[in-house]
């Protein structure tokens, strides 16, 4: 299915579920000042979704962490979730964060989510819309249309895309796609594995050094979801807002990687949104390669009812000693 | 502002040799809120108490810190000096000097230096320290026995004896264990079942004592002085109230070819049994894989010919839950697979067999009667050869790091029975070395040797290879006369290396209770505290510590009833103020604390909070019961906010000892 075809169809469901009392509102995403600057957005009326709503490739943001607040509202809410969301949306259930009964999920096809910095890189500027075809893109732009292939417009982690099908929904829009649990994902970091400890400093110190401290990845993350978040809270002693060294961004990144580590569900968004560019995806993947090797494959979200493995026992877990043992590589 | 007195004690030469405990006392002195610094020889002695005592009063301190050994040594005793001087104890923090310091320093400078720093740790923790408040729970006055061997025997007839009730939970459907399978006990061969069939019949008179026969102990949750533990009770089919023990249905049944197990499946019983003569309880049990009627519904033999109108084919698992003070392991042993060891030939060959097996064979109550015969012939054995260590003392790929512990014993045991009854057998016994060393014991031993005439070879047998005429050839070097030996033997017998019940791991899983590596369970202090498990309330009887034979596991047995005992007179325990508490307000109801939580301490309820904006909201927060945790701090790192703390080692003492280490 087109995106244009899928976002018809969301909208004229949504029309439906709105009207007949089934749900007061809708989340989905709204378009910004550019076409690319798509936020999620909540909609109330029929009217509102005739005018504001939109689902195209620039629909990377991911709207389970909205929920929580969402679906502590009266009434009910309808959400468009992509295959990827549905793994933050079932973790999030894990940890009792989303009412389930507040929230009526529409799972919907995903064709991969373009990456403005990656079509700039191609040298394609001033973007005012895109649509797929010919199994690629057509970037609409102020100087004309331009043809970009879907390897040099997708974003990384659609590229290495981990799963098509969606793993809770109320109801789908179009055919169940496949899982992929064989995705490269971790390609870069068995590179940064190969690395010397010393190198691999050195690349982290480059990246991390970057960090504004925004807390932008802090603030989307769907695994980010405290009351009070330790980096607010001024008795944890480490809420600095100010870098009071010059490790403090770095050290910023590594706890908040611990923090997420066996809940996050590799959904990129802390990627996506760092104004820097850090790849900060890579450290959770690290977490979640090092989980699969000692424990045994774990997918976050992928069931509601699981317990991730750094808060399960099993007597086939790798012993303490294996762990350390393998630190010290 | 806390007022800290900081006291260095020399422990003799034990700290002072290899710490300069003036200038650490000098050093402490100058750390910030400390008033008192002090050093003197022995801080535990009375007078050393006084002074921490003395220090209390003159200065008003408000914290004491005790650089001196570890806590775990003389916590509980500065503790209580300082309550009596008016000190809330949990003021009172150590630095462990001697054996995180002194014992394994030699260079005084370096241990000097270390020494402050751990002191300074102590001090910067004490500063964020606030008085904890004990609180009292209350004991249920039954003790549970898990396994009814020898060793649960004995330690829940003692604690019955002592007045209180307990219950044996067993798996198999008599009490009894491997000593029941045994012939003659050393080192003075009476006749095993005559010493413990009279035990088993106590621990079904005794009216503190109740069994569970065919039970296995499903969950276990609580702590000390108040665990509740889920039995589960398999189903006999037998009516357990109503079967008199008359075995005529054992005698009727049809399915006759079903392996014994207390033979060793050197014989066969029926498909409803009862295991031994002197089985306590003497109630038949049916084997659902082996009986006709449960598995396609024709027969009914047994329930026809039972009187008492006990079998009851429609009987299904069924699950109790008790209350219990303490509880004991004694889950034993077994006897670890020697087929691994194929050079000995125990798969290849019916007259390769194993200690254990030869018990049987001598028994008056096995499968020959007593009479020793061949399995393959049951032709009389003219030649033995006894292999000692077989996966015993081994490297750990290999099998058993450990010694047995009862090998070296019970085949002199054999060989000198064999010797005595059958004089024109040669029996020759292969060992590594001979260790006897309990009361009696190596006079035993050398009675094998001098009196019986024993051929005692220092040496390792290769290989047993079975020759067609059904003798066995035993290739081995003797060591001492640095010859290769071919021996032509009719019977070989491996005293197979005993390892701890395959059930005893899920169960130390269930109990919270460690384990080494060897799957034994660990022992709260292997010398001193031999018979508590570091858990609260949880005792260890028998093999399941570790290898032992018959006199020590009953010396243990009754170490350990003497422990429960202490236990439950108690009405009340303190309880340790040291536990975690959920913050409500940052808790954000995810349930990785209650998921790590090894007691099922903690449980989450929905709350309602006022919100700054003056509205109401529903969240999901936990709840610790401080009576369960045992303050592990396990919810503490588990937490993502921060919002589980654990009171006397707090996010912030830590974080305040680690800053004041690494300053």
């Amino acid at each position: 299915m087109r995106y244009n075809e899928i976002a018809a169809a969301m909208i004229a469901r949504a029309k439906e579920l709105l009207s007949d009392g089934t749900v007061n509102r809708v989340i989905g995403w709204k378009r910004g000042e550019f076409c690319y600057d798509v936020t999620p957005a909540v909609f109330e009326t029929a009217e509102e979704l005739e005018k504001d709503f939109v689902y195209d490739a620039f629909c990377g943001a991911n709207v389970s962490k909205y929920l929580i607040r969402e679906s502590e509202k009266p009434g009910k809410i309808l959400c468009f979730l992509k295959p990827c969301d549905t793994f933050s949306f079932n973790q999030l259930l894990t940890e009792h964060r989303i009412r389930r009964e507040n929230v009526h999920v529409i799972g919907i096809p995903c064709e991969g989510m373009a990456d403005m910095r990656r079509i700039r890189k191609a040298g394609i500027d001033g973007v005012t819309g895109i649509r797929e075809e010919d199994g690629g893109f057509t970037v609409e732009t102020l100087y004309g249309e331009e043809r970009i292939s879907v390897y040099d417009a997708l974003a990384e982690r659609c590229l290495s895309c981990k799963s098509k099908r969606h793993v809770v929904y109320d109801e789908l829009i179009g055919e169940e796609g496949e899982d992929h649990p064989d995705a490269p994902r971790f390609e870069q970091v068995a590179k940064l594995e190969e690395m010397t400890a010393e190198e691999r400093f050195a690349f982290w110190r480059g990246e991390l050094s970057r960090c504004i401290r925004c807390n932008a990845c802090r603030n989307v993350c769907p695994a980010c979801i405290c009351e009070n978040c330790v980096f607010d809270n001024p008795d944890s002693g480490i809420s600095q807002k100010a870098a009071a060294d010059t490790f403090e961004e770095n050290m910023y990144h590594i706890i908040r990687a611990f923090h997420v580590a066996g809940r996050c569900t590799d959904c990129g968004e802390c990627s996506r949104v760092c104004p820097e560019n850090i790849p900060l995806h890579l450290l959770n993947r690290k977490f979640i390669k090092d989980i699969d090797e000692l424990y045994g494959v774990y997918r976050a979200g992928e069931k509601a009812d699981a317990r991730n493995p750094l808060v399960d026992f099993t007597e086939a877990d790798a012993e303490a000693r294996v762990v350390h043992e393998r630190g010290k590589a | 502002m806390q007022k800290i007195g900081v006291f260095v004690c020399h422990c003799g030469t034990n700290i002072a040799a290899t710490v300069d405990v003036k200038a650490v006392a000098e050093a402490l002195g100058r750390e910030p809120s400390v008033v008192v610094s002090q050093d003197y020889t022995y801080m535990c002695s009375e007078s050393g108490q006084n002074l921490i005592k003395d220090s209390i009063r003159d200065y008003g301190l408000t914290g004491v810190v005790i650089c001196s050994c570890s806590p775990r040594m003389h916590e509980a005793t500065f503790r209580r000096a300082a309550a009596q001087a008016g000190l809330n104890p949990y003021m009172v923090e150590i630095a462990n000097i001697r054996e995180q310091c002194s014992w394994i320093h030699k260079d005084k400078a370096e241990a000097t230096e270390k020494a402050i720093i751990l002191g300074r740790a102590a001090i910067a923790k004490v500063q964020h320290n606030t008085p904890l408040i004990a609180g009292e729970s209350s004991v249920t006055k039954r003790a549970l026995v898990i396994g009814g061997g020898i060793a649960g025997i004995q330690t829940a007839l003692d604690i019955a004896e002592a007045g209180f009730p307990v219950d044996i939970v067993e798996q198999k459907p008599t009490i009894g264990g491997k000593m029941a399978q045994l012939d003659k006990t050393f080192p003075t061969l009476d006749c095993s079942a005559c010493i413990l069939t009279p035990k088993m019949v106590d621990c079904a008179q005794n009216e503190n004592i109740k069994i569970y026969s065919y039970s296995e102990v499903e969950s276990v949750s609580g702590f000390v002085g108040n665990f509740t533990v889920k039995i589960r009770r398999k189903a006999r089919y037998v009516d357990e109230v109503k079967c008199t023990g008359c075995g005529l249905c054992t005698e009727k049944c049809p399915v006759k070819k079903v392996p014994n197990e207390f033979n060793l499946g050197m014989d066969n019983r029926r498909a409803i049994y009862i295991p031994f003569a002197q089985a306590v309880p003497k109630i038949a049990v049916i084997d659902p894989d082996w009986c006709n009627m449960l598995k396609n519904g024709k027969c009914g033999v047994c329930s026809k010919v039972c009187t008492a109108g006990a079998i009851d084919y429609k009987q299904k698992d069924t699950v109790i839950e008790e209350h219990y003070g303490a509880i004991v392991a004694a889950t034993g042993f077994e006897i670890s697979d020697v087929s691994r060891y194929d050079e000995y030939a125990y798969s290849q060959s019916k007259d390769v067999i194993t200690s254990l097996e030869f018990e049987r064979l001598t028994n008056a109550a096995g499968p020959t009667g007593g009479t020793l015969l061949r399995p393959s012939d049951g032709k009389h054995p003219h030649t033995i050869v006894f292999i000692q260590c077989v996966g015993s003392r081994c490297t750990p790929d290999k099998g058993k790091p450990y010694c047995s512990g009862i090998c070296c014993m019970y085949t002199a045991k054999h060989a000198m029975l064999t010797r005595e009854k059958y004089p024109d057998t040669e029996v020759y016994v292969f060992y590594i070395d001979v260790r006897t060393p309990g009361k009696n014991f190596d006079e035993f031993y050398r009675r094998a040797v001098e009196e019986f005439g024993v051929h005692y070879i220092k040496g390792a047998v290769g290989k047993v290879s079975p020759r067609a005429d059904g003798t066995l050839d035993v290739q081995a070097s003797d060591l001492i006369m640095n010859e290769q030996l071919h021996i032509s033997a009719d019977l070989v017998v491996l005293a197979a290396a005993i390892e701890p019940s395959k059930t005893a791991r899920s169960l130390a899983t269930m109990l919270t209770a460690s384990m080494d590596t060897n799957d034994f369970f660990t022992e709260a202090h292997p010398k001193l505290r031999p018979v508590e498990s570091p858990t609260a309330g949880i005792f260890l009887s028998g093999v399941c510590q570790g290898p032992k034979d018959i006199p020590s596991t009953v010396s243990q047995a009754s170490a350990c009833a003497a422990k429960v005992v202490g236990l439950l007179i108690k009405n009340k325990l303190t309880g340790n103020p040291c536990v975690a508490h959920s913050d409500e307000l940052m808790c954000n109801g995810c349930s990785n604390c209650a998921n790590v939580c090894p007691y099922g301490a903690i449980t989450y309820s929905d709350k309602e909070f006022r919100m700054p904006d003056r509205t109401t909201k529903t969240r999901r927060v936990a709840w610790v019961n401080p009576a369960v945790c045992q303050g592990c701090g396990a919810c503490t790192v588990a937490c993502p906010s921060g919002a589980m703390d654990l009171s006397g080692f707090s996010n912030s003492q830590i974080m305040a000892e680690v800053d004041a280490i690494c300053k």
